[in-house]
């Protein structure tokens, strides 16, 4: 059991107790089922791309109607009673204003002898279904993934409160130097001050290095963000609500291949199928592609790789089931260019015309005509 | 240098009714190869007198098995050539001179090599040949011994009607150094047959019958008391007694290699406790060893596949008998002896069946000879070889008999009759595998007969599961032809490869690609022929015939659906177990978990806990 000398003696949050109201309250239905000598059933969203609508005024995958609903009974005896104690564990953390990762959500299990999990990756899927069970924000319920959220430098100030002296705290990004501010994992309370133009969100480390190294967002009046590879919800969260609060607009720089746009991209901007029950707050909607779009490999005649099988599979698959690709014409178009042209390029291999050819050229060309993003 | 096969047939192989298609491919790709003549000639002497009989020879019978002659030169030497009649066994070989010879070139004249060139006996042969008896290795030899004598045994005590016990001993002298004994409550054998059985090779009467029995696995008695005789100088010792109001005989026999000819070293009468029955004694080197090609594997399988049988079994290392105990008291039905089926004969055979018939127009001699040849069908053959049906058989060329030979492939001939077999039976099966191996589920099935090139034969497979059987390991394949136990050349076998021909996995067993399955299981095969056809003349694996694939897979296929349903209805029981595990260990936490959210008293989640499991317990039996 989590400790509880940790127990604030700070009021819960609405939030919070919206959270466990919902808890008890399904916790009572299946006393009551019980008692009344019947089977108790808990119903889940079905979590994957196929039960996901795509709505373009909303501007996120929104979760379609399908639910798979869990009888106890003598096959899934076992889940349920991991479920059951996964949602005993999280009334815990709220109650006490708690978390715990979800390696150490394992480790807890680990004191329900029978009902313990062998594998992390067990007690991921319970937490999931727990999640989506209640339709909130896992850290609502007190789990934190264990990712990083993903690095800021630029034009921004964060305003953030010390924890226990509740002091406002403005931290500016500029003044990290070749370092960068890291995002929290949660990022709700967090408020900005800005005067950038843009946020321009990067793949790689290794590209988000280089910008900050020259400065870059001194030259652009921008924010600089990296993403690490597919955006953690925080990421896309912190993303989001930055954008919202100051209304700027988002621009995206990744790879250009069908990992780099279906993956990273389309997860940032609508979210993704997994989740699909908490898209609304991890999506950022207002997000456009700057690069590398398949009509610049042959503009800039930038160096290649052929495309992998599984690239080429990705790619079809997504032009057949991708509901965010098959809406937007201009992205089926693209896709099935790059399919055409057979290739993927990096962001890095701008690197072919000069180390700083993209800063000196590419982003400033590109900028010059933010209407010609893809969607 | 050329050999014919043809040339090869002495005396002896003329009187041979049959052969075999694949010992014949055998020889004549040896012949063709050039080989020594020695090998050409080894496949035939080989399967002299693997069926004696110990109640079957009557004396008054003129002589049954000639002493074969070959002649040969001395060793190294190129050319060996028997003359082509076959009557006159000793000869001298043609000199093949060359056009215009240089009398300075020649080495030798055939006068000398005449000189050198003598007549060799079969007991000499084998001398020299031992591994072509089973006598390879010593461990094998241990085995073949006691194989010989205790299918003579149980082949003897089957023909007289007797239940068979068998008491056999196997008692270490020295380090490599044996003493087997083995004996029989069977007929017992007449005093004049003792020498020539025990002491004599080739010499038997099942081997011109065409009639289901043991001992395809070897030469014969006799050749086993040679080996010993080779190996350690003692002699043959037999006591046989035909009555209780005869008196007992007690022979020491050895065999006269040069003369094949027995030489009695002792013969007196002696007191015995067996009213009838035989006991023979060999001494011979040899090695004991346990595990795959043992003597105790193969006592307890022919213990599986003889349930009528009873043996008492000492071994070395141990103190006292190990007992099989006879499973049933109803004893095989007995074989019938037909006639041969034209599909299965050869040239040479039909040639020699021609000369020989006692029938004096071509369509009689069909008719006689072979079975289901009707006067219709034998009308047909003789006009499909052009010949007249009332010519005389004797007087038919060479260059004819194989048309006559095309002639019979070439006619509808109905399949020969299938009821000379003696399958061990469903039942009898079932006993033999249920007191030898522990297991916990036992199916066998008989196939209906069914016939290969002429020769009717018949697929039984039995099939032992669970138990205290090894589960991981491979499935003990036991293989039978005739209910003698195949223990050697696994790999070649047509059973192997029609077990490894079956996806095992079907029938809920686990099988790695191109290997038996896997699991606690024994598998038994048998095949009852006239004549089991081997790959090679060691005797130890079926041919691969498409007639006998088929048949065997059948019968796999048949028995492992019936084990499919045995395994599945066992899994469907232990899933019921692990499901009712499950209750009992996951309930509580709900309880748990419940109680935690709610705050619920210690009574309520007891309560909770056991309504659940009741609403769990009844939906389970009620589905």
């Amino acid at each position: 059991m989590p400790e509880k000398q940790m127990l604030s003696s700070r009021p819960l949050s609405t939030a919070s107790k919206e959270v466990l109201k919902a808890i008890k309250h399904s916790a009572l239905d299946i006393e009551k089922k019980i008692l009344a000598r019947k089977k108790p059933t808990m119903k889940f969203p079905v979590r994957s791309l196929s039960n996901v609508r795509y709505h373009p005024d909303k501007g996120f995958f929104e979760i379609a109607g399908q639910k798979k609903e869990r009888t106890l009974t003598v096959n899934t005896v076992k889940t349920f009673a991991q479920t059951l104690r996964m949602i005993a564990l999280s009334k815990d953390l709220v109650e006490s204003d708690d978390i715990a990762t979800k390696r150490e959500a394992y480790y807890v299990s680990k004191n329900w002898e029978d009902a313990r999990f062998s594998e992390q990756p067990e007690s991921d899927t319970v937490m999931d279904d727990v999640e989506a069970y209640f339709s909130v924000n896992r850290e609502q319920l007190g789990f934190v993934p264990e990712e990083k959220g993903g690095d800021v430098a630029g034009r921004l100030i964060v305003i953030d409160r010390d924890r226990d002296t509740g002091k406002v705290l403005r931290i500016d990004c500029t003044r990290f130097g070749t370092g960068a501010y890291s995002i929290p994992i949660t990022v709700e309370h967090l408020q900005f001050e800005t005067r950038a133009d843009f946020i321009l969100v990067i793949e790689t480390a290794g590209m988000f290095q280089r910008l900050v190294k020259h400065n870059y967002w001194k030259k652009a009046n921008c924010i600089l963000i990296s993403m690490g590879g597919v955006p953690t919800r925080a990421c896309r969260r912190f993303i989001r609500r930055l954008a919202d609060y100051q209304k700027i607009p988002v621009y995206v720089f990744v790879d250009g291949d069908p990992y780099g746009i279906t993956n990273i991209y389309r997860t940032l901007k609508v979210g993704s199928g997994n989740a699909a029950h908490l898209n609304e707050f991890f999506c950022v909607p207002q997000a456009t592609f700057l690069g590398i779009t398949p009509q610049d490999i042959v503009d800039y005649k930038l160096p290649t790789h052929p495309l992998k099988d599984v690239d080429v599979k990705r790619a079809r698959d997504a032009i057949k089931n991708d509901p965010f690709i098959r809406h937007h014409t201009p992205w089926v178009a693209a896709m099935e260019q790059l399919l055409r042209l057979g290739v993927r390029a990096e962001q890095q291999a701008l690197a072919k015309h000069g180390l700083n050819y993209v800063i000196d050229h590419y982003l400033p060309e590109k900028l010059r005509h933010p209407e010609r993003f893809l969607p | 240098m050329i050999v014919r096969p043809s040339l090869v047939s002495c005396s002896l192989l003329l009187r041979e009714r049959r052969d075999r298609s694949i010992r014949g491919k055998a020889q004549a790709k040896r012949a063709a190869a050039g080989s020594r003549a020695k090998t050409a000639r080894r496949p035939r002497i080989d399967r002299g007198p693997r069926q004696l009989s110990f109640t079957e020879l009557p004396e008054a019978k003129p002589e049954p098995a000639p002493q074969v002659k070959i002649v040969a030169k001395s060793a190294g030497s190129a050319a060996v050539r028997p003359i082509e009649s076959g009557q006159q066994a000793k000869v001298e070989a043609p000199a093949a001179a060359p056009a215009s010879p240089r009398s300075s070139d020649r080495r030798e004249t055939a006068e000398s090599m005449a000189a050198r060139q003598r007549e060799i006996s079969v007991s000499e042969f084998f001398t020299k040949n031992r591994h072509l008896l089973g006598f390879d290795n010593p461990q094998k030899a241990l085995l073949t011994a006691i194989k010989e004598a205790v299918d003579n045994s149980l082949d003897a005590c089957e023909e007289a009607g007797i239940l068979p016990t068998l008491n056999i001993d196997i008692q270490q002298l020295a380090e490599d150094r044996f003493r087997v004994a083995v004996v029989d409550n069977g007929p017992g054998i007449v005093r004049a047959q003792v020498p020539k059985i025990f002491g004599k090779l080739l010499y038997g009467s099942k081997f011109h019958t065409l009639k289901q029995a043991r001992g395809q696995q070897g030469i014969g008695i006799s050749a086993a008391g040679m080996y010993g005789l080779l190996t350690t100088g003692k002699s043959v010792v037999v006591i046989s007694r035909t009555a209780p109001v005869k008196p007992a005989h007690y022979y020491e026999i050895q065999i006269d290699t040069r003369k094949n000819a027995p030489q009695i070293i002792t013969d007196s009468v002696i007191e015995w406790d067996q009213p009838h029955g035989t006991r023979v004694e060999i001494e011979l080197v040899g090695t004991y060893k346990k595990g795959r090609h043992s003597v105790d594997d193969y006592i307890r399988q022919t213990a599986i596949a003889n349930p009528h049988c009873e043996i008492f079994y000492s071994f070395p290392g141990v103190d006292g008998a190990q007992h099989f105990p006879r499973a049933s008291e109803k004893l095989p039905p007995e074989p019938r002896e037909i006639k041969p089926h034209p599909y299965g004969v050869e040239l040479g055979a039909l040639i020699k069946m021609l000369k020989e018939t006692k029938v004096r127009n071509l369509v009689g001699a069909l008719r006689r000879d072979f079975s289901r040849v009707s006067p219709r069908v034998a009308f047909e053959i003789c006009q499909a070889a052009e010949l007249r049906p009332l010519s005389n058989p004797h007087s038919i060329a060479i260059t004819e008999a194989e048309r006559l030979y095309r002639a019979i492939n070439s006619v509808k001939i109905m399949s020969p009759p299938t009821n000379c077999l003696s399958p061990i039976g469903e039942e009898q099966i079932l006993a033999g595998m249920q007191k030898e191996i522990p297991a916990s589920f036992f199916t066998a099935i008989t196939r209906s007969p069914a016939v290969y090139r002429g020769n009717p034969f018949q697929i039984e497979v039995g099939m032992a599961y669970g138990g205290s059987l090894p589960a991981d390991d491979l499935v003990d394949l036991l293989r039978f032809a005739n209910r003698v136990p195949l223990q050697y050349q696994q790999s070649g076998c047509a059973i192997t490869k029609a077990a490894l021909s079956i996806d095992w996995r079907s029938y809920g067993l686990s099988q790695a690609k191109g290997a038996l399955p896997a699991g606690p299981m024994a598998l038994f095969v048998h095949i009852a022929s006239v004549w089991v056809p081997f790959t090679s003349e060691s005797k130890e694996a079926i041919a691969a015939y498409p007639e006998i694939m088929r048949e065997l897979r059948l019968a796999l296929q048949d028995c492992g659906r019936r084990l499919a349903v045995h395994i599945r209805a066992h899994r469907r029981e232990a899933e019921e177990q692990k499901k009712k595990s499950y209750i009992e260990r996951y309930i509580p936490h709900i309880g748990i978990a419940l109680r935690e959210i709610l705050g619920l008293p210690q009574k309520t989640e007891e309560e909770l806990v056991t309504t659940l499991r009741e609403v769990l317990e009844r939906s389970r039996t009620t589905r």
